[in-house]
């Protein structure tokens, strides 16, 4: 049973290691260079899954806050902001004051576990643009690859080099 | 996060990735490894990773798909393995 627990509960790092393995084979055993390339964004994207799996929280929500949980923190720095200005303008604060009284710190609820840790999401936006970077540069060199051999096979390749030579 | 979707979703991951290296019309690979994309979107919507889901939906997916398949139709459709 806890055999069964160990599986199903962690179920997104099982298939990250699968998909990285799929990714693996592809890169080191499949001869057609788009394939190879195909393999490699496989990998990129397993390991994106693992990041994104680590921030993951059991009932929490999307990383954004909501529209009255804003109003509420904002009103607690428009607070702070005016009694540091009180000094200054004296007249104009204490009315502002007064109308901000009401939502002191006391009332903000913004529980961290509420809300899935947005860290490992960022990181991983650049991940994904940089995975579309590298399978560009890669299909680029393919194609001046077939310009130059005529095939796109690796052991065609090889075989041209060799008999070049 | 549902764990019904992210069981099936997973399950179709995998299943796409072996099928997309697989197949040997490279012009299939590359759609169907826009499936795999797409469903990667799926998943990081119900991990409620949103601005990761819309990147991977209009980059992955959209603009690694177009490259594939340009470089598809600028070398040889077939592929040996």
């Amino acid at each position: 049973m806890e055999f069964l627990d160990s599986i199903s509960g962690k179920f997104n790092y099982w298939v990250y290691i699968v998909l990285m393995m799929i990714g693996l084979y592809a890169m080191i055993s499949k001869n057609n260079l788009i394939k190879k390339l195909i393999g490699m964004s496989i990998f990129q994207t397993a390991i994106i899954l693992f990041y994104v799996s680590i921030g993951v929280k059991d009932g929490a929500t999307i990383p954004i806050l909501r529209h009255d949980q804003v109003h509420h923190t904002h009103a607690t720095e428009y607070h702070h902001e005016i009694t540091e200005h009180t000094s200054t303008t004296v007249t104009h604060s204490t009315a502002a004051k007064e109308k901000h009284t009401e939502s002191g710190p006391d009332e903000i609820s913004i529980n961290p576990d509420d809300f899935a840790n947005p860290l490992p999401h960022v990181l991983m936006l650049t991940a994904i643009v940089v995975g579309v970077s590298t399978l560009g540069v890669g299909l680029a060199v393919t194609q001046k690859i077939y310009r130059e051999f005529g095939s796109i096979e690796e052991n065609e390749i090889i075989k041209k080099i060799t008999s070049d030579q | 996060m549902i764990w019904e979707f992210d069981l099936i979703i997973l399950i179709f991951l995998v299943i796409t990735a072996i099928i997309s290296l697989q197949v040997r019309d490279l012009l299939s690979a590359a759609m169907i490894f826009g499936i795999y994309s797409f469903l990667m979107c799926l998943l990081w919507a119900e991990m409620a990773a949103v601005d990761v889901a819309f990147t991977e939906a209009a980059v992955g997916a959209g603009v690694s798909t177009v490259f594939l398949i340009a470089t598809v139709f600028r070398t040889s459709r077939r592929s040996s393995d």
